[in-house]
Formats: structure tokens, C-alpha cells, sequence
């Protein structure tokens, strides 16, 4: 399945990337190489192979239930362009 | 012609950990804004999450209290959408492989049959920081302490058929919750919410389209925006319309609900497993562990009652589905020696009282331990129930340590000397010479009922602190005497 223009303009706005004419093409293409790739995966015999959830043959450590970050909140919030009583602003998300 | 309903919830439960799900950082209810959010929850360049290995017993514990398989092998997946309180711009969460395989829940219903809800299934996942809108002029401000929060979401089958149903779900799963220690089930601070979908059709059609009402945080709420959406529905199609389907806030302080703006929905979540993430293993050791320290289920619990204590079957019900309130039972019965007794104060009195101060159980002013020293005097005949009540009042005021204390300070023994309760019957009998006559004119049948008038006198006359039994007895016979 070749990838379309329309669909790089929702992935776009998922993503909220915007992107240029020229770059836009050269995306899709890009992706669309990609995607050659995956179909000739998927033309090998995986029958009884256990799907691969992730690269590494190991499985996840744990870790236990201690409280162990203190939170310099000063520190953190150093960054962020605008804070107000300890709460980040941002613009505002519902009208 | 009738429609019915069709309802599948799932609850997102917040766990009872100490840290977040893949940080360090604390998850107590109540901090200063952001103080317990850090590089990790706040997704700063480098870190990297490590997986909180509580959580996932918590999960495997909830799994085999609803006779769920625990998968061995389970993956996280980033969901992928951008709002303020989602630092990462994913949330990670369980999708193909959730920790939680099938299970069920049995229901009881209202004509006392019961009924088999299945869950789908029940994934590990973390929970979002908290917008504020108002106050800060024109913009939102965001707090991320509980950002990494762990969540269990618990899926449904649409096996409900109604509010009430989806309620005793809702409060059955409650129950258990709280007796694995899983959950503080606080839903007054967002410990348990719930998403209903709902959707009606003619009994024998299809499914309808199903319509999502999110974020429900009391028991009460969810049964009203149950109500309210079903009407809606049922108007729409009875009006030649079709439901769309769409996801509805409801809010409980207006009663009211209305649709997210599409642009609110963000469903195209790009879900893929995360690679910062490996993938979880459970062994067989671990789940038996678990399985053998099951606590007490509220179930399991209700039978115990019933067979320990003779209890009848609804008033171990009452007392099992809460773990606080049979904890508090079972001390109190056992200071009280009489578990019958214990049963009717902890439902009657303690629970009015609870109730008109609303206090929960856990912030009951009286102890078990000085309920059931209260109840041991009842027992032995020391106070009346009238009495006791006054005793208790002074227990729950915290005017005294324990019952004995009042009753030696106030002085409240039970007259049970028969001769200083005869005396006070002679002294009644002679000053209603009236009533007397009356008893005696009066037929058989009918003089039960009267001598209560009598039986009243003497109580009064001694403070309630002569023991009715006997004076029940005296006055009776003194009546028969001269008759």
C-alpha cells in the first residue's frame, strides 16, 4: 500500500509538524520506501514465530515501591516559559 | 414496544502505590502542585521509566480475584495523542497483551437472583496530570503530580443491562478492591472513575450505536448519566433520528451532558510498543505467591459471617461488603462476646450516627474496642439499652475512655435488686389506682398492651435503670395478685 498525500496531512496534524510542500513529498516517499520494506517482510514465512514486542531477549526489570525522587521543583521549573503558584501555564485547552 | 439497554464500563482504578508507576517520585494525594513530579514524570530529555514492581502485583492480585488468566508475557505500548497533562505526548499502556486476561464478576440483583458481568480484560497503565482552567487569566495551568500515577483499567463486556446493574458492578468491584488493599477507592479523589458506553435497541436486533459518557466519579453520577443517555437515545430513535456515535461529558452538579467537540476527540491514538520498555515477564512462582496471600474476599467474607457468627445472610452482607466496616465488626464483637449484639449497633446506631455526621467507619469517634466494652455490660446485664445509649452518647463525645468509666462516674448501674424494683412497682401501682382498675375490668387480650403503661412508670420512676425484664415480670404478677 503506497502512502498518499492525504494521509501525511493527518499524520501531520496528529503530529502537529508542519511541513512544506517539497518536504511533504519527499515524505511521502520516504515513508512509502519504508513501507516497500515492511511488504517484503511480511512476505516471509513467520508461521510459529512468536511475534518480537521488542528487540532486546530480555525482559523487563522491577523496580520497588520506594519513594526515592526528591522533586526540586524550582530546579524543574527553571525551564518552563511561564509558571504561576507552582503550576505550569499553558495556553488555555478547552474555551 | 420496549427497548433495551446495553452497557460496558470500564474503570480506570487508581493503585494504591507509594511511587508511580515508572518513577520514584511519590503519588500521595494532596501535595502542592508539582512537587511530586519529577525528569522522569516530566519526560525531560534522557530519562527513562523502570517499571514499579508493586503495581504489578496489585494487578495480578485484582486478576485472580476475577478469575482472570494472567498472561506470563505482557507488552507496554505508547498511546499517542498531545494535551497539556501528558508530558510525554503518549501515555503508556496496555494494548495487545494486557497483564489481565478474561475473568468475570457475579452481580446480585434486585430480585435476588444474580448475574455474570464478564471482563474483557484488565491492562497496567499510567494516569495524566490535572488542568485547571479557572483563575489564571486566559491560560491553564497544569499540575503533574499525578502524572505516572498506576492505573489498572478494567474492561467490561457489555453485559449490563441497565443503571442498577452497572451500579451493584461498580460497587461489587469497589468492595474487592478495597479488601485486596489494592485501591484506597477514594472516589471522592478520583481513586475510582468510570467510562460508560451505552446503546439501546429492540430486544432480538443488533447492537445500536454506542455512544461513551467518560469520567463518572460517584456511584450516584453514574446511575443518573445512565439514565439521562438511554432517554436521549431512546428519543432520538423514536423520533426517526440516528445515535451517533460520540464521546459525552456528564456533569453531575447540573445533571446535564453534551458532546465532545470532535476536535476534543482525539482518536487516532498511533499505538505502537514501547520501545523504552521490555517486555513484562510473570511467572508461575510469582501468581501462586499472590495466590496463596489472597486477603478475605467481601464474598468469601459474608459466608464466614454467616456461618461464624449466625448471622442472617443479609446482615452479613451489610457488614462483609466493606472491608473497613467488617473489620470494625469483628473487633467489636469480639469485645463484646456477643456478635449478634455487635451486628445490630455497628448497623444500626454507629451507621445513623456515621451517617448524620458524615463520617466513614475509619473516622468512627468510638473505637470497636470501646463499642464492644459498652455492649459487654449490655450483655451482662449491668446496663439497659436505654442506658447504653446514654453511655455511648458520652463515648462518641469523647468524654470518657471506656463504658465502665461512665457508668461508675454517673453512677448508671442496672437496678436488678428485686426488692428496690418492687418497691418503686407498689409505689406506681398505689398512685394509679385509675388504670389499675381499668387493667383488671379489661379481658384477657387486651391487658399485654396495657401493661406497658405500668412497665413505663417504673422505668421512669427509676431513672430506665431498673432492668426491664424484671420488672416486666414483677409487674405483671402484682397486677394478677389482688385481681
Amino acid at each position: 500500500m503506497a502512502i498518499q498525500r492525504a494521509d501525511i496531512e493527518k499524520l501531520c496534524y496528529l503530529a502537529r509538524i508542519d511541513l512544506t510542500e517539497d518536504t511533504a513529498a519527499d515524505t511521502a516517499a520516504g515513508i512509502n520506501r519504508v513501507l516497500e520494506l515492511i511488504d517484503q517482510l511480511r512476505a516471509a514465512d513467520t508461521a510459529g514465530i512468536a511475534p518480537l514486542a521488542h528487540p532486546l531477549e530480555e525482559t523487563q526489570r522491577l523496580r520497588e515501591d520506594r519513594v526515592e525522587e526528591k522533586v526540586d521543583r524550582d530546579a524543574l521549573q527553571a525551564v518552563a516559559p511561564a509558571v504561576e503558584s507552582g503550576l505550569y501555564l499553558v495556553p488555555r485547552v478547552i474555551e | 414496544m420496549n427497548w433495551e439497554t446495553v452497557i460496558g464500563l470500564e474503570v480506570h482504578l487508581q493503585l494504591a502505590t507509594r511511587s508511580k508507576l515508572f518513577s520514584g517520585a511519590a503519588t500521595a494525594f494532596g501535595a502542592a502542585p508539582n512537587t511530586q513530579a519529577c525528569a522522569i514524570d516530566l519526560a525531560l530529555p534522557g530519562t527513562l521509566p523502570v517499571l514499579n514492581r508493586a503495581a504489578v502485583e496489585m494487578a495480578i492480585r485484582f486478576g485472580l480475584a476475577v478469575h482472570a488468566e494472567i498472561n506470563p508475557i505482557s507488552v507496554f505500548e505508547r498511546k499517542n495523542y498531545f494535551y497539556p497533562d501528558l508530558p510525554k505526548g503518549y501515555q503508556t499502556t496496555q494494548l495487545a497483551r494486557p497483564i489481565v486476561g478474561p475473568g468475570h464478576l457475579d452481580i446480585e440483583l434486585t430480585d435476588g437472583g444474580s448475574k455474570r458481568v464478564r471482563i474483557h480484560h484488565a491492562h497496567l497503565e499510567e494516569d495524566a496530570g490535572k488542568s485547571l482552567h479557572e483563575g489564571f487569566h486566559g491560560l491553564s495551568g497544569i499540575d503533574l503530580n499525578r502524572a505516572g500515577t498506576p492505573l489498572i483499567e478494567i474492561v467490561t463486556e457489555p453485559d449490563l443491562a441497565s443503571a442498577e446493574e452497572a451500579v451493584a458492578f461498580a460497587k461489587k468491584l469497589h468492595a474487592i478492591v478495597t479488601a485486596l488493599s489494592i485501591s484506597d477507592g477514594d472516589l471522592s479523589q478520583g481513586s475510582m472513575r468510570f467510562d460508560v458506553n451505552i446503546s439501546v435497541r429492540r430486544p432480538g436486533e443488533p447492537l445500536g450505536t454506542r455512544t461513551e459518557t467518560k469520567n463518572l466519579n460517584s456511584f450516584r453520577f453514574m446511575e443518573r448519566a445512565i439514565h439521562k443517555e438511554v432517554a436521549r437515545q431512546i428519543d432520538v430513535l423514536e423520533g426517526g433520528g440516528r445515535v451517533i456515535q460520540e464521546t459525552r461529558l456528564y456533569d453531575g452538579d447540573t445533571d446535564s451532558a453534551r458532546a465532545m467537540r470532535s476536535k476534543e476527540e482525539a482518536n487516532d491514538y498511533r499505538y505502537f510498543p514501547c520501545p523504552d520498555l521490555l517486555p513484562l515477564q510473570v511467572d508461575a512462582e510469582l501468581i501462586e505467591r499472590l495466590r496463596a496471600t489472597q486477603p478475605e474476599l467481601p464474598e468469601a467474607r459474608r459466608a464466614r459471617f454467616v456461618t461464624d457468627y449466625g448471622l442472617s445472610d443479609y446482615d452479613a452482607g451489610q457488614l462483609a461488603g466493606d472491608t473497613a466496616t467488617a473489620h470494625y465488626f469483628e473487633a467489636a464483637a469480639r469485645a463484646a462476646g456477643d456478635a449478634k449484639l455487635a451486628a445490630n449497633w455497628v448497623m444500626g446506631e454507629i451507621a445513623a450516627r456515621l451517617n448524620s455526621a458524615e463520617l466513614g467507619i475509619g473516622q468512627c469517634p468510638v473505637s470497636p474496642e470501646q463499642l464492644g466494652g459498652l455492649l459487654r455490660r449490655i450483655v451482662d446485664h449491668t446496663l439497659s439499652n436505654a442506658i447504653a445509649r446514654q453511655v455511648f452518647e458520652e463515648l462518641w463525645r469523647g468524654a470518657a475512655a471506656d463504658a465502665d468509666s461512665v457508668i461508675e462516674a454517673q453512677g448508671l448501674r442496672q437496678v436488678s435488686d428485686s426488692g428496690a424494683i418492687a418497691a418503686m412497682v407498689d409505689a406506681v401501682i398505689g398512685a394509679n389506682a385509675q388504670q389499675v382498675a381499668a387493667y383488671r375490668a379489661a379481658p384477657e387480650a387486651k391487658r399485654p398492651k396495657m401493661l406497658g403503661f405500668f412497665v413505663g412508670q417504673v422505668m421512669k420512676a427509676s431513672g430506665g435503670k431498673a432492668d426491664p425484664r424484671q420488672v416486666n415480670e414483677l409487674v405483671a404478677a402484682r397486677l394478677a395478685e389482688d385481681a
